[in-house]
């Protein structure tokens, strides 16, 4: 038995029941990331590091994810392992200390094993602007596996990693996930702790599981949520028992369709997935319902305020003075600040920098920046009023199937573009999951969205999972066999 | 010439641990000893408020009869320093905790409110260090997330002194509320000022100069003085101003341009996302309201009507909240006010100007202090042998003044026969001075009188020498 090919409650189940150790797992896991990831097919999920070092500690037997192994997305904290974010600015920047992911994880008795590909800073929707170079996606290796976290979907979508972590600013964790064929999960703003992950956009970012199958998303969300003293944004809810809503019944749930996140921009062949799955939804008593998110519209436009405005803010640490890359050419301060991060930034970083700091500049920032909170906030009213009517909203993943390497690296707006429907759950802080419902092309995953109120993932996973059930969709990828 | 000065004062806010993280606050400790992935800034870290800081905001805010803002936000301001870990330091802009309230202090004899604008949080950034290696500066994060209040006047202030009196005053208020420490030595009080001068009354206000790097009381005197005069100057020659930011040069007491209106930054101002909003309760504020002591200008007038204090001596008794708590604490023991006040404000006030050490550092125990009042009272020691001699030696040898004064052997001399034969001395030695007041000079006597005192080393009791001398020189009549 390949253990690479387990999910985390099949090989969690082998290792408590003494069938497997945990050293056959990581074997397992090494020698299905030497041969796929790396040698062969060259899917390169994981970031390039000398060898993979397993991060352990002592746990109870019985700990939801003993012995399990997690690959973390290159923007995780890991204490004595270096974190760069995919960015050369980073380079050598070694953590000493762990996220609070990274703690629950360990005390959960999980295995940190890998770190994935991304793009840089998360800046990215295709894995393309990553410093150590794209990485592909495993369904198609032509084709991007998605961004930002397209390491971990790849890793998970190819076998080469049980589960991991992504995280989420405008779609970074339910792209790639639809991209690659597995499961994706933003929680709600403040469900994780932020702690440790290196900041994107901060009132926007979340971290993540992605994961083979609806199951091991519960699973894993359930270890890593709940409020965190060292995260102010955290929100003091209770974290129910996630795995206890899988196979309860979806009879009666109102499931809301925007209209508006069906009108433009979606191919085709992803309607028709879409079309399906609400009639596997409805023959399981779902009702879909027609709901109207009006200013979803206004959603990328916003976004591409608000999150390079943090942004510029959030990667101002990064100025050579005591951490990662240090130009060695610079004769003043200035010098020193300017050449460090002209040399350690790439292109797109740059791009959002500068993108951010104009919105945030004296004599902009009413008309960029104010505006756009403004907007923000009629976003999160449009959800709030769809969320009294529905239990749960229903949306595509991604307008495509993946797309091409290279094929819109040269137009950041098409690129921008690829995050239309997963940008507002971000904005409204809600939790929304990705999970595949299809395939188009012969061989590129579809992904279907479900949006919910607030810190009520559970209703998430009780559709999810009825879906899944019902269609199967991860058993024909071969997410699980 | 007429000088418009406005203050802008950081306070270190008394707190064990820093504002965003549990690192503690310590003046002087090795560098880079009490830092961690927060204070550092490292990629992932994130502040989360320490409670007390707003704890002793709302102290400060309220002390300084200031309204409380009905929400707490933090902003980022962004600026590149190499002693400013994240690129940005967290701050209010938007909605400072405190907005008005007033200081009231003495412009010449006469009370003026100093209006406040605003007092807002804020965290510190760390030090640069240029002298620990021969070709390159340092950087020492221990400081980083200090916290800090902002106290921002409105341009009340005409003069120099004024603005002394102001910062005296405001220390005195915050080390009443215990909001802070104010010690400028360990730079927990910093000050900026800004300093315009017009021609006329009518005039619009002139161009505003910002003079940063005041690490002292004296310097900020200084500094505002110097800059009234060259601004002045520059006016009467005719010369345009600037706005512009200048550094003060304590050692050549003198400013320098440090950078121009046009060099000013952009700081970018946007809410932290990463501290979570919240509202103030108004039950919280009136609970701290209540629990704020005696301020000292209440105190000071108390101390007028209650023990018949001069202004001077209710004033400066004031100016430490330890003293006037010393103060009360020894009357409470022995009821001479006045006599109490006269060593606190006289030897007392004046050793620590003289010396660098603080009231506490001085150690002298409140017996001690009421000792030496009663041995003047019972007029075992003068009052001017008891200061210039007794007093030092108290507090060299940390012990009792009665036994001081019988090991120094300091005790006041009213015998008679010893009195006599120094006022004989000083009659003899002195025949002309003599003659003068037989003459008519009653201020003859006085120097005599300051003879036997001398010879006396002294000693000797001058109320009992005046009436001996008065009698000897009616008897050589």
């Amino acid at each position: 038995m390949d253990l690479s090919r387990l999910t985390i409650s099949g090989l969690a189940e082998r290792l408590r029941k003494n069938e497997s150790t945990q050293k056959d797992a990581l074997e397992a896991l090494s020698k299905s990331i030497r041969e796929r990831d790396t040698d062969v097919r060259n899917i390169r999920a994981y970031v390039p590091r000398e060898a993979i070092k397993p991060i352990h500690r002592k746990a109870d037997r019985n700990s939801p994810l003993w012995g399990v192994p997690i690959a973390m997305k290159d923007n995780i904290c890991v204490e004595g392992l270096e974190v760069t974010c995919a960015s050369n600015i980073l380079k050598g920047f070694v953590s000493p200390y762990n996220a609070t992911v990274v703690e629950k994880l360990l005390d959960a008795g999980a295995v940190i094993y890998g770190q994935t590909n991304q793009d840089e800073f998360a800046f990215g929707s295709s894995c393309e602007t990553s410093c150590y170079g794209p990485t592909r996606n495993p369904r198609d290796p032509q084709c991007v596996p998605g961004g930002s976290s397209g390491g971990s979907a790849a890793a998970v979508a190819d076998h080469t990693a049980i589960a991991a972590l992504g995280s989420d600013t405008g779609g970074s964790i339910r792209q790639p996930a639809a991209f690659c064929g597995v499961v994706g999960i933003k929680p709600t703003y403040g469900r994780v702790s932020r702690y440790g992950l290196v900041a994107f956009a901060s009132s926007l970012d979340q971290i993540g599981p992605i994961t083979k199958d609806v199951r091991d998303a519960a699973i894993l969300l359930g270890v890593i949520a709940g409020h965190d003293p060292k995260d102010s944004t955290t929100a003091n809810v209770p974290v129910p028992d996630y795995t206890s809503f899988l196979g309860k019944s979806v009879k009666g749930m109102k499931v809301g369709k925007p209209k508006e996140y069906f009108e433009a921009g979606l191919t085709p062949e992803v309607a028709k997935s879409i079309e399906e799955s609400c009639a596997a939804l409805r023959s399981l008593g779902v009702e879909i319902v027609d709901v109207s998110l009006p200013h979803t519209q206004y959603s990328v436009n916003v976004y591409y305020i608000v999150a390079p405005s943090e942004a510029s803010s959030n990667l101002a640490r990064f100025d050579g003075v005591r951490f990662g890359h240090r130009s060695k050419s610079s004769a003043t301060l200035l010098d020193l600040f300017e050449k460090s991060r002209g040399e350690g930034f790439g292109a797109e970083a740059k791009r959002r920098i500068i993108l951010g700091t104009y919105s945030l500049s004296s004599g902009y920032y009413d008309a960029y920046y104010l505006k756009a909170m403004k907007v923000r906030t009629k976003i999160k009213q449009d959800f709030d009023d769809a969320f009294k009517k529905v239990d749960a909203i229903l949306t595509p993943t991604a307008p495509s199937g993946a797309f091409k390497l290279g094929e819109k690296t040269a137009d950041p707006l098409q690129m921008y573009l690829s995050d239309i429907f997963t940008i507002s759950a971000n904005l409204a802080g809600v939790p929304a999951i990705s999970l595949p419902c299809g395939i188009v092309q012969k061989n590129l995953p579809v992904g279907l969205q479900f949006l919910g109120r607030p810190f009520e993932e559970e209703k998430l996973f009780q559709l999810a999972y009825a879906f899944e059930e019902a269609t199967g969709w991860h058993k024909k990828l071969g997410n699980v066999s | 010439m007429i000088p418009t000065i406005g203050l802008e004062v950081h306070v270190q806010l008394a707190t064990r641990t820093k504002i965003f993280c549990g690192c503690a606050v310590e003046f002087g400790a090795p560098p880079n000893k009490n830092v961690c992935p927060v204070c550092l800034g490292l990629p992932g870290a994130l502040p989360v408020l320490n409670r007390e800081v707003f704890g002793l905001g709302l102290r400060a805010v309220l002390a300084l009869g200031g309204e409380v803002s009905s929400v707490v936000k933090f902003d980022r301001k962004n600026y590149f320093y190499p002693d400013l870990p994240k690129g940005y330091q967290i701050s209010q802009f938007a909605h400072p905790l405190g907005v008005g309230g007033s200081v009231e202090i003495d412009a010449g004899g006469k009370p003026k409110a100093v209006r406040l604008n605003r007092l807002h949080l804020e965290e510190d950034a760390g030090k640069l260090l240029h002298d620990q290696l021969p070709d390159s500066s340092v950087v020492d994060l221990n400081r980083a997330g200090t916290p800090l209040a902002e106290i921002v006047t409105e341009p009340d202030l005409d003069s120099a002194e004024e603005a002394y009196q102001y910062l005296t005053t405001l220390k005195a208020i915050l080390r009443s509320a215990g909001a802070s420490e104010c010690d400028m030595e360990k730079g927990q009080l910093r000050c900026d000022a800004n300093i315009s001068v017009r021609k006329n009354p009518s005039d619009l206000l002139g161009k505003r100069v910002e003079v940063k790097n005041l690490n002292s009381f004296k310097a900020v005197r200084l500094a505002i003085l110097h800059e009234i005069t060259r601004q002045s100057a520059a006016l009467e020659k005719g010369e345009k101003l600037v706005q512009e930011t200048r550094l003060w040069d304590d050692e050549r007491q003198k400013t320098f341009t440090m950078r121009s209106k046009e060099d000013a930054h952009d700081y970018r101002y946007f809410p932290e996302p990463d501290l979570v909003p919240f509202f103030v309760k108004k039950e919280d504020v009136e609970k701290v309201r209540a629990s704020l002591p005696e301020m000292p200008k209440a105190k000071e007038d108390r101390f007028i009507k209650q023990y018949g204090l001069t202004t001077y001596d209710a004033k400066t008794l004031n100016l430490e909240k330890e003293t006037a708590d010393y103060f009360e604490s020894c009357v409470r023991q022995y009821a001479q006010p006045k006599s109490i006040a006269n060593w606190l404000t006289g030897p007392v006030a004046a050793y620590l100007n003289a010396n660098p050490v603080s009231f506490k550092e001085l150690g002298l125990r409140e017996e001690w202090l009421i000792e030496m009042a009663q041995l003047v009272e019972g007029g075992k020691i003068s009052f001017q042998a008891a200061k210039e001699k007794l007093f030092p030696e108290v507090i060299a040898l940390k012990k009792r003044p009665q036994e001081v004064m019988k090991e120094k052997g300091l005790e006041q001399v009213s015998d008679d026969s010893a009195l006599g034969s120094w006022i004989k001395e000083a009659i003899e030695a002195n025949p002309k001075v003599v003659a003068d007041y037989k003459a008519g000079k009653d201020t003859a006597a006085m120097f005599l009188v300051g003879q036997v005192m001398k010879k006396s080393q002294g000693k000797a009791n001058p109320v009992k020498v005046k009436e001996l001398m008065a009698s000897k020189l009616a008897e050589s009549n």
